[in-house]
């Protein structure tokens, strides 16, 4: 079981957070302006990248903050965590 | 040769003295009905083997008879079923690890109809039928023949031990601990780096599968380390942890699995050894323990050597006989004759020999064998001839001879040594990286753990005991994998347990297969509960040989949890029955009760489906519920709705972004029916909303859909709108809701409320108030979802059953349940999000267009709504479906056809949604969702059943009040 460095409350047990998806994939400003293709793009298309990977996790059972974490998926080792809406 | 095949009354190949059983005392078990006796300290497998009895298993594919072949959690073999009875059933234990106790009851597995004679044994004939990848090619002609023979006859034939039927009666248990230090494996290595750890300080955990402590030091008679005897340092060490106070030590405790940042898994099996288990102990417990670091000291098992009918009973592994005879104090045999590539198999020849075990011949592969090992043996007399492979062995249910060659030497007991293979498990499933070093796989340095003695490829005893002084010990120096030279392939078992052969390894690489990942799956080598133990290394070998490539070209297959069997009860733990998901009760819960209501679980929650009269069949007890919401008035538990409280100068902003509709245009003390959308369009949820202040809203969604819905608005609210100024609250549990709905319903309530004023000019639909009932303070709603003047009382939660017997006491109101509600909103056409909805439905779908407030520039999942597979003209939309008989029932669920007569497989348009007889309407009525079934009104669509072909006519999706007149009572 990871464990997961919440930026608000500090190292907890995986069983704490609820995944929530790859991070910084901000919701256009503007959705009625994009193209059939550039809004499907923002629905569905995922990195799923070997190796170095930026996602969101929320502490459900905690703070309830959701907040950005970069995840080595091949290590499982997590390099950082930090607050939504701040840069990786 | 008399004791071949036959069970001895007295503990025969028991030695006079020696081992760490307790003689003085007399241990009497059953196996297969037999009775035997035995001392405390013995696995079932070394009392029986004290009685001369070596056959302890039938054969996974051809019966074939098996002795014991290892003495620890590696044997593959000798797998046996204990039944404690009540239901206390466990198969597939190794008699090895099984200790006895008074009254043991363990039998055989996989035979028909005794172990000694198995007429499944005649598959042993048909193996050329079973060969590598059968369940793959053979009898694949004529097909139905494998469905309905094949199949049935090798399920029935093939197969370890059979699960119990009844529940299990037993308590599991499960603790967390935290520790600086685990070690993994209480032998010499272990127990040096737990008295290592325990000297720097931080908490220990010392944990070993075995009942006792000690790993390989326990079968060692002749270490003497720090001038002690052995097992004397080991009593000493032992001894010194035990009085530690930062110290755990788990005897019977297995590491069966490594999990993220050093999270290891361990089974303690609590009562299992036990005649009478304690009342209050549970039989096993789980322990998620978190190290700082952990050593893994989890030794190595012995390799046997492939050559033809290496798995008779009387054939096992050196170390193993070793171990029976040092620790056990049992004779493997009378004449041995010893096989081996590995020096450790002369310490094991000494001890036989000493203990009066003839030895009938010693046969080493090496062509060059020198040191102190092979000199100590021929110092005592014996032969060692070198260079020389065993080539077969005879015998039925007990080896009588072994083949080199064209010589035969008769024994009864054949014990063997292809070296050992450093245990790779845990380190493995800790994602470790592993080397090899031209004879073994070893596991490479790694951050927070460290792998120390056997499991490091540190076999000499003085390697595992840093900074001690270890002498009269042989060094297991020399190896050997594969085919042991000059042998056949036939018959020569490398996976004992899935019964794989050198023959079917070699095959499965003539088919293709190069990658060992493949070659296992497809041979089954390396599977079932000993997880390739003692198989892997030797089926590396012989494909690689086969291959000419080297063995790290071939690959290691993956290790994974659990390193051993774990039971269903350890990882379960309290995790069953009415403990297993958290039962939800609505506040007035205790009164359905009370009124006999019949319960069906939603979510997590008990709700009353309904509430049966004395006397009343089902449909009669709906009836009479919709009739009385339709004519009087019917009260209602909707306390499980969820509820959030929206809050700040910006809820209304909020809303308007999460929603469909327009909110901020909503007036204080007005409720709107409010539609959600997933970003990709499509309904997730719906619910009444109710403005309460300027900013506040008294929010509901599905009663499954809360904690969906609330994470879904958190996750805007943080990550997308966080300049709103907002806050959300779960008031789900705080409110106690109830539903009063009917034409009377007004009047019922009138006399109770106080604050508000119930007239229809002063509260009309769709309106909240805040006020008083029975005296408490309530958010009272007038909202409908029957169609018939209705109202929601919120009142706190502590509150809802005494208001609610305070209604029920005006004498006119009919409690109702879930299936009522149900049938009510489906004459009126309201969906249910997750019935009429699947996560693929648009509001447009549902025929709710006017939810959508167009004027708006954004909300969530408005864009989604102009992708073009959302436009096209052919999308399911609901509908309504009436049949021509008025009595006929839809199934939910069932699929609509436009063409009755079309050929098998039909071409499917829709499916039906909600199906229920209409008492108020006086015939059955349907929701369905229909390709472009707006277009179809009128029309005749047919429902295909097992039975029959249903014609229903599609119609609008509201059966009763079109106008909605009712609403206003």
């Amino acid at each position: 079981m990871l464990i997961i460095p919440c930026p608000y409350c500090g190292a907890r047990p995986e069983n704490e957070f609820r995944y929530a998806g790859e991070a910084h994939i901000a919701r256009p400003a503007d959705p009625e302006a994009l193209s059939d293709a550039a809004w499907a793009d923002f629905l569905y298309m995922r990195t799923n990248p070997k190796g170095r990977h930026a996602e969101r996790w929320r502490h459900v059972h905690g703070c309830g903050r959701f907040f950005n974490c970069v995840r080595d998926t091949v290590t499982d080792r997590i390099e950082r965590t930090y607050p939504a809406g701040t840069a990786p | 040769m008399k004791w071949f095949g036959r069970r001895e009354t007295h503990q025969s190949a028991r030695t006079a003295e020696g081992g760490r059983i307790d003689r003085s005392r007399t241990v009497r078990f059953t196996f297969d009905g037999a009775q035997f006796t035995g001392h405390p300290g013995d696995s079932l497998a070394s009392a029986l083997l004290a009685h001369g009895v070596h056959l302890m298993g039938r054969s996974f594919k051809y019966h074939r008879p098996r002795g014991v072949l290892a003495a620890g959690s590696e044997e593959s073999n000798a797998l046996v079923h204990v039944d404690r009875g009540g239901g206390r059933e466990t198969p597939n234990l190794r008699a090895t690890q099984v200790e006895i106790y008074e009254g043991l009851n363990a039998r055989s597995q996989n035979r028909h109809p005794s172990l000694a004679f198995d007429l499944g044994s005649a598959a042993g004939l048909m193996s050329r039928f079973l060969p590598a990848g059968f369940y793959y090619k053979t009898f694949m002609w004529p097909a139905s023949f494998w469905r309905r023979v094949y199949e049935p006859a090798i399920r029935a034939a093939a197969g370890l031990g059979v699960a119990p039927m009844d529940a299990d009666p037993d308590r599991y248990l499960r603790r967390y601990a935290h520790c600086e230090t685990l070690v993994i494996g209480a032998g010499p290595a272990g127990v040096a780096a737990a008295l290592d750890a325990a000297a720097v300080g931080g908490r220990v955990i010392l944990c070993d599968e075995q009942a006792e402590l000690g790993g390989s030091l326990l079968s060692e008679p002749h270490a003497v380390i720090d001038g002690l005897a052995g097992a004397e340092w080991l009593a000493g060490a032992l001894s010194d942890l035990a009085r530690h106070p930062n110290v755990t030590l788990l005897p019977r405790c297995t590491a069966f699995g490594w999990y993220p940042d050093n999270m290891v898994g361990l089974a303690e099996r609590v009562t299992d050894h036990l005649a009478t288990p304690g009342v209050h102990q549970p039989r096993e417990r789980l322990w998620q323990v978190r190290a700082g670091a952990v050593v893994i000291a989890a030794g190595a098992h012995e390799r046997p050597l492939v050559f033809p009918d290496n798995d008779r009973p009387g054939i096992m592994l050196a170390g193993a006989a070793r171990a029976y005879l040092n620790r056990y104090g049992v004779r493997p045999g009378q004449r041995a004759v010893i096989v081996t590539a590995c020096d450790s198999a002369y310490a094991c020849a000494l001890d036989l020999h000493r203990a009066g075990v003839m030895i009938a011949a010693i046969a080493d592969i090496r062509a060059d064998v020198t040191g102190p090992a092979v000199e100590a043996v021929r110092a005592a007399g014996l032969l060692v001839r070198t260079g020389v492979s065993i080539t077969g062995s005879t015998g039925h249910l007990r080896v009588t001879g072994a083949l080199f060659g064209t010589e035969w030497v008769a024994c009864d007991t054949i014990l063997m040594s292809g070296g050992w293979t450093p245990s790779l498990h845990m380190h493995s499933q800790s994602r470790g990286k592993i080397r090899f070093d031209g004879a073994n796989f070893l596991p490479e340095a790694m951050a927070g753990q460290q792998s120390v003695g056997s499991c490091a490829g540190v076999f000499d005893l003085t390697g595992s005991l840093p900074g001690r002084v270890v002498s009269g010990v042989i060094a297991p120096r020399g190896g050997f994998a594969g085919l042991v030279p000059g042998a056949k392939a036939k018959r020569a078992f490398v996976d004992f347990q899935n019964d794989v052969t050198a023959k079917d390894l070699l095959l499965a690489t003539r088919e293709g297969f190069r990658s060992i990942e493949h070659v296992k799956r497809y041979t089954t080598t390396g599977m079932a509960t000993d997880q390739g133990k003692t198989s892997n290394l030797n089926a590396l070998a012989i494909v690689a040989d086969q291959l000419g490539t080297a063995i790290p070209h071939v690959g290691l297959t993956t290790f994974r949890p659990p390193y051993t069997p774990v039971t269903f009860g350890t990882i379960a733990g309290t995790s069953r029955g009415a403990l297993f998901d958290p039962e939800r009760r609505a506040p007035m819960h205790d009164w359905a009760v009370s009124r006999g209501a019949v319960f069906e679980d939603v979510g997590t929650w008990k709700r009353a489906h309904c509430f049966p009269a004395p006397g009343e069949v089902m449909h009669e007890t709906l009836a009479r519920e919709c009739r009385a919401v339709r004519t009087e008035a019917g009260i209602f538990d909707a306390s499980t709705l969820g509820k959030i409280e929206v809050v700040g100068p910006d809820a209304a902003e909020f809303l308007n972004r999460l929603y469909t509709n327009a909110w901020l245009t909503l007036g204080v003390g007005r409720c709107r029916y409010g539609l959600m959308l997933s970003e990709a369009g499509f309904v997730m949820d719906d619910g009444v909303v109710g403005r309460i202040a300027e900013d506040r809203f008294h929010v509901t969604t599905t009663t499954g859909g809360a904690p969906r819905v609330l994470n879904h608005m958190e996750d805007y609210l943080q990550t997308e709108f966080p300049e709103l100024r907002v806050w959300l609250t779960s008031t789900t549990e705080q409110w106690a809701t109830i539903a009063v709905q009917g034409p009377r319903a007004r009047d019922i309530l009138a006399p109770h409320v106080t604050g508000i004023d119930l007239a229809h000019a002063a509260f009309p639909h769709m309106s909240v108030r805040e006020g008083r009932i029975c005296g408490v303070p309530t958010r009272l709603f007038r909202v409908s979802f029957t169609g018939e003047l209705g109202f929601e009382i919120n009142v706190p939660a502590d509150y809802g059953p005494a208001v609610w017997r305070a209604l029920m006491a005006s004498g006119h109101l009919t409690p109702y349940g879930t299936e009522t509600m149900h049938v009510l909103r489906a004459e009126k056409g309201f969906v249910i999000v997750g019935q009429e909805t699947d996560g693929t439905v648009t509001p447009d779908d549902l025929g709710l267009c006017r939810m959508i407030a167009r004027s708006k520039r954004d909300f969530v999942g408005k864009r989604s709504l102009r992708r073009p597979d959302m436009l096209v003209a052919n999308r399911k939309q609901l509908v309504g479906l009436l049949t021509d008989d008025p009595s006929t029932v839809l199934e939910e669920g069932a699929q609509i056809v436009e063409d009755p007569g079309q050929p098998v497989p039909m071409r499917m348009i829709g499916h039906v949604t909600s199906s229920y007889p209409s008492a108020t309407l006086g015939h059955s009525i349907a929701l369905a969702l229909v390709e472009a079934g707006r277009s179809r009104m009128g029309t005749v669509l047919h429902v295909p059943m097992p039975e029959r072909m249903i014609a229903v006519r599609v119609v609008e999706p509201v059966f009763y009040d079109k106008a909605g007149a009712r609403l206003d009572g």
